[in-house]
């Protein structure tokens, strides 16, 4: 009767990338679901999560405005086979655990389809310990985050360069898992340098938070992630995953190849 | 939302007409909202206090009814439309808002953003637009107030709408085409929303109808509210009476809801608004959001949409690019809720059929979007013979003369063949 409760899925999040940023930033990798092909998706899932510390899943959506040319196209690629979050649920419930926690990102309107008391239980069964929700706003995030609070699973906000200091403590007081710290304004996927500004805003961010800090939009060297280490718990990475998958290429060498060389 | 019972649509409608929407959340009942990614929170919460300082202080209201007369052309004629009437057994009126600058309703909106973009300091202005209409509007308002103008366009409807592209490049602006998702309206949104992510506080988004984020669906009903004031006050002073029934077409639904607005509280007048029916009521053949969609959010409000069970958007046709669109303001989906405005779809082919009668009862060539408010019109009056009809005429047919080519005149000239053998 007092065994000690199994972690909330939140908190297997917020565990893992704390355990990684012990050796330098976490990688949360990020992946469309079923991109390039829907009859891989669970052999390309459990590659990535082998090699990443957190996966975050794509769920395809017809019109993702925050997304640069990359994610829009896998996402079009998707739909085009048929995935749908339904789908992506009953995949990740059918198979094998893999070791990273996984978070779904999706837009809104998908979710409000499926009904939010009805998407956390799945979510519970699919294993899912998080959702990134794009277009939804700390403010209008309300009741999306009630009923996946009460199953313990994390609503991640984000954090940008312009959020006022007052809003990001608030935005930052009601995440779960980690806050997603944007490191530039503008859509995924486009490659940038990591100045001086962005460092001194993700120090400001570290400060407010309970939970990991986790950079992500334009991030896809190994000098960025260096860069980044010691301002961050860990980095998403996005569009250039994105790629390699499309090109074919094995994500595990290139996640790899991303983390600071064994001391 | 037939899950309404009569009280709180009563509750629903009272609110209404007593200003109380949009809310402090920006809501229409429980339409509307900011759905908008973390970035550009900051921006809309300066445009909204902007809004607050500026829309309606006086100087800056002294300042937009100067360009709206000595440069918009306003206020625009309201036309005893009497062979269209004799011809459906009705007292017709059109609204001729295709009589203002640069050939629609557009502009009443876009000239007024321009002067708020520059009084809130922005180094640039972006626009989206799907007839062309907006963004011929924006270019103009643009060069008028001296701001550098960028419109996205989806390349289908640079293709529908091509003389507008050249207007707009005379304008000065920069177009640039849409050649991702339906590149229609809703890829120009999406692209237009990303640009404005990019760079949310030295660019000014100019929204061109009343969908999007709050502010917007308040700020665009405001800067077109004059349409249907105008408009009631000419009718008053020419018959001494109000309307029986309004008509306006609604595709993102602002000369709508320019016109609706003012006649809401006025319980005699019914109000019907016209979506585009295409060519039938299955998804994907019409843009008819309020009578066929579900509520959901798309590009920032959560309104009415055209979506499939897993909460995709729908790709949507209509003969006219300006109501090709899978959504619609937020204020739209409340006065439907409420009971107060039905929504109904007018074919492609009603709303030819609408453009040659037009053309040849009254010497007006409407904008096939117009056509639809037309084609409903004239539906009414078969079964309420005798009524008093007013009609927004939201904007002039030149820019669908590709589109009428193929179609229209193609009929008129087989038909003169015919005529001739």
């Amino acid at each position: 009767m007092n065994a000690p409760a199994a972690p909330a899925p939140h908190e297997r999040i917020t565990a893992a990338i704390r355990a990684a940023a012990q050796r330098g930033p976490a990688l949360v990798a990020f992946m469309t679901a079923g991109f390039p092909r829907r009859d891989t998706f669970r052999a390309q899932l459990t590659a990535v999560a082998a090699a990443a510390d957190v996966v975050e899943i794509g769920v395809p959506f017809t019109d993702p405005m925050a997304d640069g040319v990359t994610i829009q196209r896998s996402s079009r690629a998707a739909l085009a086979q048929g995935v749908t979050l339904r789908w992506i649920l009953e995949e990740l419930a059918a198979m094998p655990a893999v070791k990273a926690p996984l978070l779904l990102m999706s837009y809104l309107n998908p979710l409000l389809a499926f009904g939010y008391d009805e998407l956390a239980a799945a979510a519970e069964r699919a294993r899912v310990a998080g959702f990134i929700v794009p277009d939804l706003p700390f403010d209008e995030g309300g009741d999306l985050r009630r009923a996946l609070e009460a199953r313990g699973i994390a609503l991640v906000q984000m954090a940008t360069p312009v959020t006022t200091p007052a809003r990001l403590a608030k935005v930052c007081g009601a995440c779960r898992g980690f806050v997603y710290a944007v490191t530039m304004t503008g859509t995924t996927g486009r490659h940038v340098a990591v100045p001086d500004e962005v460092i001194a805003y993700l120090d400001r961010v570290r400060a407010v938070s309970a939970v990991p800090v986790c950079a992500g939009f334009g991030i896809r060297s190994r000098e960025q992630v260096a860069r980044l280490a010691g301002h961050v718990d860990g980095v998403v990475v996005g569009s250039a995953l994105v790629e390699v998958l499309e090109r074919g290429e094995d994500p595990a060498a290139w996640l790899g190849s991303l983390r600071p060389d064994p001391a | 939302m037939s899950s309404l019972g009569e009280a709180d649509r009563k509750r629903l409608l009272a609110d209404s007409i007593a200003g109380k929407f949009p809310d402090a959340r920006g809501r229409f009942g429980p339409f509307g909202g900011r759905y908008v990614p973390e970035t550009l929170i900051p921006a809309i919460e300066r445009l909204e206090a902007g809004l607050r300082t500026h829309l309606h202080a006086s100087d800056f209201q002294r300042e937009l009814a100067d360009e709206l007369q000595g440069w918009v052309g306003r206020p625009t004629a309201l036309t005893h439309a009497k062979r269209l009437g004799a011809r459906w057994g009705a007292d017709v009126w059109l609204k001729r808002e295709d009589l203002a600058h640069t050939g629609a309703h557009k502009i009443n909106n876009a000239i007024g953003q321009a002067l708020l973009a520059r009084r809130l300091g922005a180094r640039r202005v972006v626009a989206e637009t799907g007839a062309g209409q907006h963004g011929v509007a924006s270019a103009a308002a643009c060069a008028r107030v001296g701001l550098p103008c960028t419109v996205y366009m989806g390349e289908i409807d640079m293709e529908r709408q091509a003389p507008n592209v050249g207007r707009m490049r005379l304008l000065g602006a920069e177009v640039v085409p849409v050649t991702e998702g339906d590149r229609t309206l809703r890829a120009a949104v999406d692209e237009a929303l990303r640009d404005w992510v990019a760079d949310p506080l030295g660019t000014y988004y100019l929204l061109g109808s009343a969908i999007g984020p709050h502010p917007y669906p308040y700020l665009v009903r405001e800067l077109q509210t004059i349409i249907g004031r105008e408009a009631r006050a000419q009718l008053l002073e020419r018959t001494g009476e109000l309307p029986d029934a309004l008509f306006a077409c609604v595709g993102g639904g602002s000369n709508s809801i320019g016109l609706f607005h003012p006649f809401v509280a006025d319980a005699s007048v019914e109000i019907v608004g016209i979506e585009a029916g295409g060519r039938g009521p299955a998804l994907g053949e019409n843009s008819a959001s309020l009578a066929l969609g579900r509520p959901g959010v798309l590009q920032g409000a959560y309104s009415l949409l055209l979506q499939d069970p897993h909460g995709q958007i729908q790709e949507t046709h209509s003969i006219s690019a300006g109501l090709d669109y899978p959504g619609v303001g937020p204020e739209h989906a409340l006065l439907q809720a409420a009971g107060r405005v039905r929504y109904e779809a007018a074919s492609d082919d009603e709303a030819l059929a609408a453009v040659l009668e037009c053309c040849q009862s009254e010497g007006i060539l409407p904008a096939l979007e117009s056509a639809h408010a037309l084609a409903g019109a004239r539906r009414w009056a078969a079964t309420h013979p005798g009524k008093r009809i007013l009609i927004g005429l939201s904007g002039r047919g030149d820019k669908d003369m590709p589109t009428l080519q193929r179609t229209l005149i193609a009929q008129l000239e087989a038909a003169g063949r015919r005529g001739a053998a």
